[in-house]
């Protein structure tokens, strides 16, 4: 902050309010997308493609075309003949601004007003959809009269989607994959990599710096090595117990190996920054190094421990290809990013059904984020910058 | 559906406390063989140290064998499959690099892979930049920071969902719905389908990645940022140095370090990205990279894993100058 003064002491007021817009700028930036999704994920299914997102607080409005009822809905009345009824039957109830009998001019009249088409005929429509079509002579023809005209309707917000998502789009029940998915493949790593990473940082073995080193080449190894041998090893399995090769207990295994070198990594540095006094004095006291680490270095890790759970924790629930690879693609088994993507090609221009589920599948994570925000970055300035 | 919770729930359970029964079992197994307490002398000693012998392989055994089954074998096995056919079982020697290339697809992934290379990590790192200089001269920068750090939690499947709606395109004469068209049609621009125009759908699904990846190159930045001594940066104003001058030459030679750390783990996450181009265009349009080519590999036709494997070893090819980087650097801090 000291600094930042220092700097803008030579700035002027309009690079002050430079600074404050470049950086509304990139805000926008960075949450109007995620916003229309959010938004959209709650508008009424037709009125989603009706207008943009940044409009759905106001009115939408369309004009569209409709027809009236046929002619043997016709009546007499007096010397006139006369069709009544109403243009929206039935659908959604939208308020007519303007109407029109010609395509040229669909808004050619407002609405309520008596318009005359020639020829001893009228035809009033009034905001309601309600019309009154009049003429002197009998109707003919088995089709009504087309007419154009322009409404809108009042924004309308619902949780419909959602409910759709949830129950009958199959969410629902990806949500409870991905949880069974991710909570173990988070936990397990956490414990076998605190071993190992108090054996690299505290005791003394031949083949040590080795082992480290592998562990940091393994970090950038990418995941498309690993996969054709993996997925091989898991058939032959599957084959020569005649079990199932695509299970959870596989891929939680998978995301365990994937997570490890991470998280060796990362427990490590931290435990190799904790006092050595502590150990020392705890040592000559006559712990052995299984008590120093229960008693002393695994309470004291606790930040970086939640650190990595929370990296571990997003990777699996945010990843597609390892579930792609080692899960099954039925409903028993599809995790929500696997069911968005399926839904992407199934459901493609369905924007009320995509943005729900992808809204649904960022908002755990997103929960996580806001809510451990500090031990997130923490991991990540400690797993990127070295010794940090 | 409840049976598949509790058995998740039964794993934890038995996961943790199998980790736990191992680690104290094998401890006290070790001090049952070589006792230490209770012994006099020399055998108390010769014990002690057959134990310090012992003790770091029982800790770190169970993770070792995780990773040599996990990856290092795989890694291995990769490289081998990659010399052989469609099924792994026959060698076919050079001819699957042959094939990559000679292959017009392939050829396509490696210029996309190096257009991602170029554009994504520079443009994350500059943005990141400029963003962690700017928000540290605000009073609201923390939240700034927060919601252009957000994306980050998000999966790639999730925001290829939100940009594709921002890209979405409506026939003519129909309300636009995706923002990026109904700017371009406020500006008086004709709509596009942006994500099917060769080579430059490659920019727009590059922007998913820069959307996503700004954030970390940003905190980590601003982190370094704030390490820089006030004391070099006083001494420039004082010597009349120009707040440009300031940031080329007093500050950027002090974060060097981190930008390049940043870059290189962004480097690594380009080389890798599979699911944004999958869920966006599954290389159609020219806009295949290797990654998803590999997974096409991988399952097309019922799968011919030695050209998968090919395409995996490139781009492992492509990450082993890093992965020495990486090594030779932490062995020079002394980490090793």
């Amino acid at each position: 902050m000291a600094q930042a003064s220092g700097k803008s002491a030579g700035g002027s007021s309009f690079g002050r309010w430079g600074v404050h817009l470049a950086v509304l700028f990139f805000v926008a930036l960075w949450t109007l997308p995620t916003l229309g999704i959010l938004v959209t994920s709650l508008r009424d299914k037709d009125q989603i493609i009706a207008s943009g997102w940044w409009n759905s607080f106001v009115s939408s409005s369309q004009t569209v075309d409709g027809r009236l009822a046929a002619s043997d809905k016709q009546t007499q009345k007096g010397d006139k003949f006369v069709i009544e009824g109403n243009l929206f039957e039935g659908g959604a109830v939208r308020e007519i601004s303007a109407f029109g009998t010609r395509s040229r001019n669909p808004t050619e009249f407002p609405a309520g007003t008596v318009a005359d088409l020639g020829d001893g005929e009228t035809l009033q429509i009034n905001a309601d959809g309600s019309y009154v079509h009049s003429s002197t002579k009998a109707f003919e023809g088995d089709r009504g009269q087309r007419v154009y005209f322009a409404s809108s309707a009042p924004p309308k917000f619902t949780t419909e989607n959602y409910r759709t998502v949830l129950f009958s789009e199959g969410i629902g029940r990806s949500f409870l994959n991905s949880l069974t998915v991710t909570i173990p493949a988070t936990i397990i790593p956490i414990m076998i990599a605190a071993f190992a990473a108090y054996a690299l940082a505290w005791m003394r073995f031949p083949g040590r710096a080795l082992l480290i080193a592998v562990i940091i080449g393994l970090l950038v190894v990418p995941l498309q090595m690993a996969l054709i041998p993996l997925l091989e090893i898991y058939n032959g399995v599957g084959n020569l117990f005649g079990v199932p090769s695509k299970t959870y207990l596989g891929i939680w295994l998978a995301h365990t190996g994937f997570g490890l070198p991470f998280a060796i990594y990362l427990l490590r540095s931290y435990m190799a920054g904790l006092p050595r006094e502590l150990m020392e004095s705890a040592r000559i006291d006559g712990a052995s190094d299984f008590e120093i680490f229960m008693k002393i270095v695994l309470p004291l890790s606790f930040p970086v421990l939640a650190s990595f759970a929370i990296f571990q924790f997003l990777w699996v629930w945010n990843d597609l290809l390892v579930a792609m690879v080692f899960l099954g693609s039925s409903a028993d088994q599809l995790v929500l990013t696997g069911k968005l993507n399926a839904l992407l090609g199934s459901r493609g221009g369905d924007w009320e059904i995509l943005t729900t589920s992808a809204f649904i599948t960022i908002i755990v994570p997103l929960i996580v984020f806001f809510s451990l925000q500090r031990y997130f970055v923490r991991g990540l300035l400690a797993g990127s910058v070295k010794g940090g | 559906m409840l049976s598949q919770l509790i058995s998740a729930i039964v794993v934890i359970v038995v996961g943790v406390g199998g980790c736990v029964a191992y680690f104290w079992g094998a401890n006290k197994l070790v001090d049952l063989i070589f006792p230490s307490r209770g012994v006099k002398g020399a055998a108390a000693i010769d014990n002690l140290r057959r134990q310090g012998l012992v003790r770091p392989w029982l800790f770190i055994g169970p993770a070792l064998l995780i990773l040599i089954i996990y990856l290092i074998y795989p890694v291995i096995n990769t490289v081998i499959t990659s010399f052989q056919d469609k099924s792994g079982e026959g060698f076919v020697g050079l001819a699957n690099y042959q094939w990559a290339f000679g292959d017009a697809q392939f050829r396509n992934s490696i210029l996309n892979n190096l257009l991602w290379l170029l554009v994504v990590p520079a443009a994350c790192t500059f943005l990141g930049l400029i963003i962690a200089v700017l928000t540290d001269k605000i009073w609201w920068g923390t939240i700034a920071k927060s919601l252009i750090f957000l994306p980050l939690a998000i999966s790639f499947v999730g925001a290829s969902v939100i940009w594709k709606f921002v890209y979405e395109y409506k026939g003519e004469g129909q309300t636009q719905i995706g923002l990026l068209n109904a700017i371009v049609q406020w500006f008086g621009g004709a709509p596009q389908v942006w994500i099917s125009m060769p080579i430059w759908n490659n920019f727009f699904l590059m922007a998913i990645l820069i959307w996503i990846q700004t954030g970390f190159a940003m905190v980590i930045l601003s982190s370094a940022l704030r390490g820089i001594p006030e004391e070099t940066i006083e001494a420039a104003v004082i010597d009349g140095a120009n707040p440009f001058q300031i940031f080329w030459k007093i500050m950027i030679p002090q974060i060097w370090g981190t930008i390049i750390v940043v870059w290189t783990t962004i480097t690594i996450l380009v080389l890798k990205v599979f699911d944004i181009v999958l869920t966006m265009t599954n290389g159609q349009w020219n806009s295949q990279v290797l990654a998803n080519l590999m997974f096409d590999w991988m399952f097309r036709g019922g799968g011919d894993f030695g050209k998968g494997a090919t395409i995996a070893v490139i781009i492992m090819l492509a990450v082993l100058p890093i992965m020495i980087w990486n090594i030779r650097q932490a062995n020079k801090e002394g980490g090793l």
